[in-house]
């Protein structure tokens, strides 16, 4: 028995899962997750209280989530991946009732020791339901627009509950991450046009559909100065931070704008802006390239990988990954709307954390089992 | 496996295209940020700077103003205040009333806090009393520990230790108001005090001095983090007046008990103002903690017109105080001054009977004799012969009618009347009769006590211009060199001799009307001129039923009480001017106020403008 073979099957040892598990993305993620720590330390003005040790205890704990998942077969994710969905969006459906109200929409379950977002874990599920989807249809099937149908559906029932809560950033990232499977899945460029053309046609009807707020970040986004006290406070104040921090920065707890306040919400949704103004071009680069170098290595994953399954969870994993990178750094250069995404790894807060590290569980999953054969509906690997 | 084959193509690739797409936009962060932080960045840093940088105004202390010799008159004290950091006491209430056991504090006061607590920030102190006195300040500072959040604050106030007796030349200071404001941020602090009048006025811009300032870090509520920078401003200037605050004082003390008089003392030939008074006064101390409207309506209100420096801009008819310059019209258009006029007690003019103050009159009388006592007979002659106009030229000749540009605001100009005057502003003709009344300084005449002191330092001073000045040799650099000596106004020295010698024996010869008011010590004798004016027509009833006497009248209708004098006669160099506002009779009430004074001044042996250069120099 080769090798090969022993990797076509399902009976693989713990020893061998674990060599194969990619260490070196390992490390790279525990060097994100160390930036995020310092500047943690830093929002709290140089003491580990009260979000640095929180975040610490959390990332530990997600470590051992991700190992968990990477070491699970990945035809047992593939099993129960309707089921994962269907929970998560009960979830989602629940935090219409029973969510606790913050900042003006429902984004939370109030779990005691966190609050679960179970807008954040439905972004995992949608992936593993629409590449569990498109697993078991053939690529003919690919072409008829009635099989089509369901998948639209996985999509739209997540992000129209979004949409209500509102989480207007949330629900774009899910349908963006979702366009990029089913390209990848092969549906025809065609509808994309399509679809695209009767987008921007609905967009006055979406506008008067639009909350308040939601109005004000979008004409803010295009004028900032128009308001520089009210709304297009954040925006500039963090295009200020960010300037400011020239290329080598102001360095470590130095940076008046996060220090004096300027910048609002430092240790979560602007986190990027105050280590930019620390430091500076160099050290915004150099995250965003430890960012580049996870995103390439996940492409890499996917497009290793022998099933179709796994290529597109893998696939979708690293998309939501760069969504989340794109959206919130786009965001506080004032490229777009204020959105609300967190950075990954970095921003304080649970259920990101979790959500991106089960993320990298399913990707390590992928390469472990990547040449596992799947057959079209399930276990059975195809002769 | 002919579609996973081709699945697995298509897969691959998009997969190329979604690559290079996420390529793309990662490139787009790239570049922002390479945008922001460099191409962007000075723009990005001064507006980081601008948002945590404040500048806080220092406000300069203002200049003190002194008299001649140095002594202050308008000072800054510190005001002690206590204040209250609501952050840095846990309860606020109970730090009150901690402190209200050490000091006073109103039921008003603790109110007001409160409201404060709720409404600031909790870093902004609140003032919780000002004004406090040492023992209070040591009192609060003993019990430190004991206090948490309170602290011992010192801000600078404007005081005027002579209070009333300074009030009209000194002015005093006030709360900026809207109409001051220049833009410029110092007016705007709200502890920010400007010159309302007088001196404090005149040379606000000298004594207010120019704000320093001082870099501070803060953070986006506004609270300091640290002082970055400091640059010290320029204090206000010391403004040194003429005036002698002993003379000043004596002078406020002869005077202070009637209702309404004003006198100004002057040196004859520099022209420094040695001492100016005007009664009723006020407290200028009073307006600096603003004053209660209750205070401010009964000074307004009141007829005898604190506010009002009656010295410059009270404008009286001068009476007999007016004779010296008809005296010297008649000499300067060659009168002799041995021309007799024999006074029966009246003259007619026309089918008007003018009256002299002596009932049975003075009979014949020289110029020198007239002037001694003081004959109304001989000047309506004498005014007849010379004509209203020509007597009006020689009054201006020595600035009467037109206001001497003291530094102060609001003086008067006087009015010497004159045949087209009347015939422009009242649009009338000018009658025979008026021009009699002129001449014994009734009728249209008005004149300032100023003007009358200077008007008489002129006649003994050798007919050499005077220009009354309150500001003395200071750093101002206002006044002229003290040898550079003022010119003369062209009078023949022999008619100042005369009209000297005359002046003189009003007051030392047995007849003169002052003579009760002579200063016995021979060297410090003084000359002058007394006068009554009236203040309403005598009717010709109330002559046949014989003249009440001025004490029977109502105040209103009494006669003004003037005098104008100098010391010593033999060589002048004090004038004075004394109006009592219906006082009476110049020689009984004001005559002996001159003496006094001029007694007291020549005691004090005041220096010579040269003197005072090197005294303001040391």
């Amino acid at each position: 028995m080769t090798i090969q073979d022993r990797f076509a099957t399902p009976r693989m040892t713990l020893a061998e899962k674990l060599w194969h598990v990619n260490w070196i993305m390992v490390v790279l993620i525990i060097a994100v997750a160390c930036i995020g720590f310092t500047m943690l330390v830093s929002a709290a003005n140089g003491t580990y209280e009260p979000w640095a040790s929180r975040q610490i205890v959390r990332f530990g704990f997600g470590l051992v989530v991700m190992l968990t998942v990477a070491l699970i077969d990945i035809r047992v994710w593939l099993k129960y991946a309707y089921l994962i969905y269907a929970l998560t969006l009960g979830l989602l459906g629940a935090v219409e009732v029973i969510g606790t109200s913050g900042m003006g929409a429902q984004r939370w379950i109030d779990l005691g020791l966190f609050q679960l977002q179970p807008s954040e874990l439905v972004k995992i599920a949608l992936v593993l339901a629409l590449a569990r989807y498109f697993h078991g249809i053939t690529f003919a099937d690919i072409g008829r627009p009635s099989h089509l149908l369901t998948p639209l559906l996985l999509v739209a029932a997540p992000a129209l509950l979004m949409l209500r809560q509102p989480d207007l950033g949330t629900a774009g990232m899910l349908v963006l991450g979702s366009g990029v499977l089913f390209f990848a899945a092969g549906v025809r460029i065609w509808k994309f046009v399509l679809v695209l053309v009767f987008g921007l046609g609905s967009i006055p009807l979406s506008w008067t559909l639009l909350h308040g707020y939601q109005k004000q970040r979008i004409l803010t986004f295009f004028d900032p100065e128009r308001d520089p006290l009210g709304a297009g406070y954040h925006i500039l104040q963090s295009k200020i931070a960010l300037g400011s921090g020239h290329i080598t920065g102001k360095g470590f707890l130095s940076g008046t704008q996060s220090h004096l306040n300027f910048l609002p919400e430092k240790q979560t949704d602007f986190i990027f802006t105050m280590l930019a103004e620390e430091f500076g071009l160099v050290g915004a680069l150099g995250l965003l390239g430890l960012y580049t170098l996870l995103i390439v290595y996940g492409m890499a994953i996917s497009w290793r990988a022998r099933s179709q399954f796994a290529r597109l969870l893998g696939l979708g994993v690293t998309t939501t990954f760069f969504l989340y990178v794109f959206s919130n750094i786009a965001m506080v250069t004032g490229l777009i709307p204020v959105v609300g995404v967190p950075l990954p790894l970095i921003s304080y807060g649970g259920t990101a954390m979790l959500t991106v590290l089960v993320g990298f569980g399913l990707l390590m999953s992928v390469n472990i089992h990547r040449d596992v054969r799947i057959g079209r509906s399930g276990m059975e690997p195809v002769a | 496996m002919r579609s996973e084959k081709s699945r697995s193509k298509i897969f691959n690739r998009r997969m190329a295209l979604i690559a290079g797409g996420k390529a793309a936009f990662l490139s787009a962060l790239a570049g922002r940020l390479y945008y922001l932080q460099v191409v962007e960045s000075d723009r990005y840093r001064m507006l980081a700077d601008e948002n945590r940088i404040n500048l806080l105004l220092l406000p300069p202390p203002r200049g003190f103003i002194v008299d001649r010799h140095g002594t202050p008159l308008a000072v800054n004290t510190q005001n002690y205040r206590v204040v209250v950091v609501p952050e840095q006491t846990s309860d606020i209430s109970a730090t009150l009333s901690a402190l209200g056991r050490l000091i006073d504090l109103s039921a008003h006061d603790i109110r007001r806090v409160e409201r404060g607590v709720r409404r600031r920030r909790a870093f902004v102190p609140i003032t919780v009393r000002d004004n406090l006195s040492w023992e209070e300040v040591s009192r609060v500072e003993v019990n430190a520990p004991n206090l948490p959040g309170i602290s011992i604050d010192v801000g600078q106030s404007r005081h005027y230790p002579h209070g009333p007796a300074l009030a009209h030349v000194l002015g005093y200071v006030a709360a900026v108001s809207e109409d001051e404001l220049t833009g410029d941020p110092l007016l705007e602090l709200p502890e920010f005090r400007v010159g309302k009048n007088g001196i404090e006025k005149r040379y606000d811009s000298v004594l207010r001095g120019t704000a320093g300032n001082s870099q501070v870090e803060v953070n986006a509520l506004g609270r300091v983090i640290r002082e970055l920078r400091r640059n010290e401003g320029q204090a206000g200037q010391k403004v040194s007046l003429t005036l002698d605050l002993g003379l000043q004082q004596f002078v406020t003390r002869q005077i202070e008990n009637e209702r309404s008089a004003s006198i100004v003392v002057l040196d004859v030939d520099s022209g420094d103002i040695l001492a100016m008074v005007s009664t009723p006064s006020f407290d200028p101390n009073a307006f600096n903690e603003g004053l209660s409207t209750a205070a401010w309506d009964a000074l307004t209100s009141n007829t005898d017109a604190p506010l009002i420096n009656k010295a410059i801009a009270g404008q009286y008819a001068p009476g007999s105080t007016f004779k010296p310059i008809v005296a010297m019209a008649a000499l300067e258009a060659g009168i002799s001054s041995d021309t007799r006029v024999f006074c029966e007690g009246y003259v007619d003019l026309g089918n008007q009977r003018f009256h002299c103050w002596k009932e049975h009159g003075h009979g014949a009388l020289a110029m020198h004799g007239a002037i001694r006592e003081s004959c109304d007979v001989w000047f309506y002659e004498m005014a007849r012969r010379l004509g209203v106009d020509r007597i009006a030229v020689m009054a201006k000749r020595f600035g009467l009618g037109a206001r001497m540009g003291i530094d102060l605001a609001g003086e008067q100009p006087g009015l010497i009347p004159t045949r087209s005057w009347k015939r422009t502003v009242l649009n009338a003709a000018w009658q025979g009769g008026e021009t009699l009344v002129t001449g014994i300084g009734q009728g249209y005449v008005l004149t300032t006590p100023l003007q009358l002191a200077t008007m008489t330092a002129q006649i003994v001073n050798g007919g050499r211009r005077v220009t009354p000045n309150l500001l003395g040799a200071s750093e101002l650099g206002s006044s002229p060199p003290p040898d550079d000596r003022p010119p003369s106004l062209g009078f023949s020295p022999a008619s100042l001799k005369f009209m000297v010698g005359a002046l003189s024996d009003v007051v030392n010869a047995p007849t003169g009307t002052a003579h009760a008011s002579r200063i016995r010590r021979a060297k410090w004798a003084m000359g002058g001129k007394t006068g009554t004016s009236q203040v309403r027509r005598i009717t010709l009833l109330e002559r046949e039923q014989g003249v009440k006497k001025n004490a029977d009248r109502p105040w209103k209708d009494r006669d003004h009480a003037l005098f104008i004098g100098f010391a010593p006669v033999d060589r002048p160099r004090y004038a004075i001017s004394v109006v009592v506002e219906h006082g009476g009779a110049g020689a009984r009430k004001a005559a002996p106020m001159a003496r006094d004074i001029l007694t007291e001044v020549q005691r004090l042996g005041l220096d010579g403008p040269e003197r005072l250069v090197r005294a303001s120099a040391t």
